[in-house]
């Protein structure tokens, strides 16, 4: 069978060797650049993040569920939600979808053969991996309890935990993530198939272009903040701390002005991956093609100037606040665009539900409250009331959880066919989302009613007429641990014992369909040429879609 | 309080605006609505409508539609803008403190709070305020970052190392209602927490008659200067004093070495006690030295008010001194008689 049939049937009759074929020692793994092993590596080392990360987490939804601060220590519990955020924001957030499934599939989307400088790609993983490591040893020596945000003067003078070394982790960690974005952004430009045009691209490719953007413009400032505190815990030069003559104000602003684009790191590229859902479980084209790729980049450009809506209550002029909170409503319209443009692509479809469409659903749901408290929150003379309570915690977790973790976890199951060849199980997965969804909302929903009645964040202690609704919130904890633990099992079993999956198996007209799963080293046997527009799912774009009715009443029989 | 339901959807309402506040949160939860269901309505209905009848199935195609487009992006926007406008207006009046308000000192420290009147009574965690008077905070830190908080309020405010931070609020109901602090400040922060007690302005009057009542801010911040830190020396004696003239600079223009002008308010006035070489006023030498770890955060709130009470005409927040009953007015700053003919003289 020659390439082009495989291209055009959706399937390949003749096993041949793949990227996970070839070689199998470990050095043919470490010294690898194929970007498609490195996303292997950066989807274990990731997953074994967002493991301690969720232990955290547990932790203290166990220690809420009574208003003492009776589970653990306060200072342990201090230093369980600082990791919890810092393990979760760093070394899961912002790799997740980007590292993970931007490595292996941009090249693929694209028709190239690997990211632009594969050597980078690896070299980020390891700096990955030494920032990951340093933080790890940080938490082991003793961990840190500043809370992610690392507020001076707590961090530079009244804090004696080891924020040097966390602070070096989260440095070194910064690298990885600005050579991950230029990467993306070379191989945008340069490595496009004959044909691939800039309005061919699909969705995905556009989110993680204005996401490598802000990697790229971003990142160095959070290095440079990091590397100030680090000097003026060191050295005692007043840069932060006023009784040696610095300004704490001045750490907020530097660091939001990352902090605030990073938010836009940990939501873009969900928002690309749902796309990719939603137009292929509807088999339609997303409606508004042009609209969501520009929302993404004035997403990524407006993102960089609003975020001194972190700082509403720390002092700074109540006109610069009223600025603040005009452009936090003008950000506010391109995702709101997206989100009319999804549900219109749903009209006239044919909708399928499989397990990665209960995800993009559940994620409209989500990012719907998670965008719409974002409303709130920007709305000053509300978030003086709002701000630092569990309304916040609630917000970001609506939007990054309810978000990002739903748009991978949905992204994973829809391209795991293509990154391991297997099918993962239909049924468990099905449950498994309605898990997550269910469990998800009972955890986090109540928190929005806490924080209206003011409890704050970071409190290890909490008035007792708020249990009930804490108890709320642990029980749909648990409902959630258990809809995530669940993929890890099913997915792993499916490595060995899930159905073949074929080339193809949404019969999706977008390139990292058109080669084998799992994909050969060099990803395409020929190199393709596109003529058809993005999202064609008809038979105009070279699709066998007769053929693939015959394959599947064939495999049913 | 609101023990009395099994579970609280809602704070108490004690601030003139709280309604306001919540008026606003009301108005999002509608607009939440407003949006939420079209959208989850259109949602379900088209996934169940178009569900997928034939596997690869080919839908007709459809391009996005400018008119759409404009329409949904311009709609958004424009409620956007009346959420911006309602927000800004509560903003404004949250954190724009009424010239005639009754100033408290606040100063936080890991992990309590210490409140000081301005007739000298001093509070930890607790803070006593009459119903239907316009309160004004002026807070500092002696440590890290602090937030005073008072949901039944609605309001708060970070407290800030190293500078004065503001907020005011007038209770309108009698009680006992949560004090917290929202930012994270180090091993017990989850402990620094307090009650503010709205009284009746009789029940007020009893409780500052019948607590101890040590120094006013003023008394204590004389004190410092003509006493304990020798401030008197340079800044009192009339022409041939080595220091600048403080009387009646407080709230007016002040010209610095090097030509810039500053307005003498309480940040310029902290900062000439902590740094005084940084703003020297025009015709003096930087001689003053430094006070900085020689004063306690509640001493610098003593000597600022005592600086004030040298420029009664300026001092229009302590001109609301005398509304206190005159049993407990020991001395209202803006009746300082010694400050009068002081700053007369030097006209």
């Amino acid at each position: 069978m020659n390439a082009q049939t495989a291209i055009t049937e959706g399937h390949a009759d003749t096993p041949k060797g793949n990227y996970l074929t070839n070689g199998s020692t470990l050095a043919s793994w470490l010294l690898t650049k194929d970007h498609k092993r490195i996303a292997i590596m950066y989807l274990i080392s990731v997953s074994v993040f967002f493991m301690m990360g969720g232990l955290y987490a547990a932790t203290i939804r166990l220690e809420l569920l009574t208003p003492a601060s009776d589970l653990v220590e306060t200072a342990t519990y201090n230093k369980v939600f600082t990791q919890h955020g810092i393990l979760m924001i760093f070394f899961f957030l912002i790799p997740s979808i980007p590292a993970i499934l931007g490595n292996f599939l941009l090249p693929l989307m694209i028709g190239a053969k690997d990211l632009a400088l594969p050597r980078i790609n690896l070299i980020s993983l390891y700096i990955y991996w030494l920032g990951g490591g340093l933080t790890l040893f940080a938490l082991m020596q003793g961990g840190v309890d500043t809370g992610w945000t690392f507020y001076t003067p707590y961090s530079t003078t009244f804090s004696n935990s080891f924020v040097m070394f966390v602070g070096l982790g989260i440095f070194i960690n910064g690298f990885s993530s600005i050579l991950t974005g230029l990467n993306f952004i070379v191989t945008i430009h340069t490595m496009r198939a004959p044909g691939m045009t800039w309005f061919r691209m699909p969705l995905f490719v556009w989110a993680h272009y204005a996401t490598s953007l802000v990697m790229i413009l971003g990142t160095p400032v959070v290095a440079i903040t990091v590397l100030l505190l680090a000097i003026e815990r060191a050295t005692h030069v007043g840069i932060f701390d006023p009784s040696i003559g610095g300004d704490p104000i001045l750490f907020q602003h530097m660091f939001w002005f990352y902090s605030h684009p990073a938010v836009y790191i940990m939501i873009l590229p969900g928002m690309g991956v749902i796309s990719e859902l939603i137009s292929n479980f509807s088999r339609k084209k997303v409606f508004g093609y042009e609209f969501i790729a520009f929302s993404s980049i004035a997403i990524a450009v407006f993102g960089f100037l609003v975020w001194g809506h972190h700082m509403f209550v720390s002092g700074q002029s109540i006109y610069a606040g009223m600025v603040f909170s005009f452009l936090t409503m003008v950000v506010a319209v391109p995702s709101a665009i997206k989100m009319f443009n999804w549900t219109a692509t749903l009209y006239k479809g044919s909708i399928s539900f499989d397990t990665p469409m209960l995800y993009a659903l559940g994620f409209m749901g989500l990012f719907l409250i998670g965008g719409l408290t974002g409303l709130f929150l920007g709305a000053i003379g509300l978030t003086v009331h709002l701000t630092d309570t569990y309304f916040v915690v609630a917000h970001f977790h609506y939007v990054m959880v309810g978000g990002q973790v739903i748009a991978y976890l949905g992204g994973i199951h829809y391209w795991w066919p293509k990154m391991t060849g297997r099918m993962y199980s239909e049924f468990w997965g099905k449950i498994s989302a309605m898990l997550v969804f269910v469990g998800f909302n009972l955890t986090f929903f109540p928190q929005f009613i806490l924080g209206y009645q003011g409890m704050p964040r970071r409190y290890a202690a909490y008035p007792e007429e708020l249990q009930v609704l804490n108890i709320f919130s642990t029980a749909g904890a648990s409902v959630l641990g258990i809809g995530l633990i669940m993929p890890a099992i099913y997915l792993t079993h499916s490595l060995i014992f899930g159905k073949k999956a074929g080339d193809n198996p949404w019969m999706h007209p977008g390139l990292e369909w058109r080669t084998s799963s799992p994909p050969p080293t060099e990803n395409f046997d020929v190199m393709p040429v596109v003529t058809w527009e993005a999202y064609e799912f008809g038979e105009e774009s070279g699709l066998d879609l007769e053929g693939a009715k015959r394959r599947d009443a064939a495999s049913i029989a | 309080m609101q023990n009395t339901t099994w579970i609280p959807l809602f704070p108490d309402q004690a601030s003139t605006f709280a309604w306001q506040v919540d008026a606003l949160y009301f108005y999002l939860i509608a607009v939440s609505v407003a949006f939420t269901i079209p959208i989850v309505l259109a949602i379900v209905f088209f996934a169940l409508k178009y569900r997928e009848t034939e596997k690869y199935a080919t839908p007709e195609e459809m391009h996005g539609s400018m008119l759409l487009e404009t329409v949904w992006s311009i709609i958004p926007f424009i409620i956007s803008m009346t959420i911006f406008i309602g927000g800004a207006l509560v903003y404004f009046n949250q954190y724009t403190p009424p010239e005639d308000a009754m100033e408290v000192y606040v100063v936080g420290k890991q992990w309590m709070w210490k409140a000081q009147h301005q007739t000298g009574q001093r509070e930890i965690n607790e803070l006593h305020v009459p119903v239907g008077r316009k309160v004004k905070l002026t807070m500092t830190t002696e440590d890290v970052l602090h937030d005073f908080s008072i949901p039944a309020f609605r309001t708060k405010a970070d407290v800030v190392p190293g500078r004065y931070t503001y907020m005011w609020f007038e209770a309108t109901k009698p009680g006992k209602y949560h004090l917290y602090c929202a930012e994270y400040c180090g091993l017990n922060h989850s402990g620094m927490v307090g009650w503010i007690y709205v009284m009746e302005q009789r029940d007020f009057d009893n409780w500052l008659s019948g607590s101890v009542s040590g120094q006013t801010p003023v008394e204590m911040g004389k004190d410092l200067f003509t006493n304990k830190l020798g401030c008197a020396s340079c800044h009192a004696g009339g022409p041939a004093q080595r220091g600048a003239k403080l009387e009646g600079i407080y709230n007016n223009d002040v010209k610095l070495v090097g030509g810039a002008t500053v307005k003498a308010d309480e940040q310029y006035i902290r900062n000439s006690i902590l740094n005084p070489s940084s703003q020297v006023v025009e015709g003096f030498q930087p001689i003053m030295p430094t006070f900085k770890g020689q004063v306690t955060e509640e001493q610098l709130n003593a000597l600022v008010a005592y600086i004030k009470s040298l420029s009664p005409n300026a001092a229009a927040s302590t001109a609301a001194m005398p509304a206190t009953p005159a049993a407990n007015a020991t001395t209202p700053a803006a009746n300082k008689p010694a400050a009068k003919p002081a700053a007369n003289a030097n006209k």
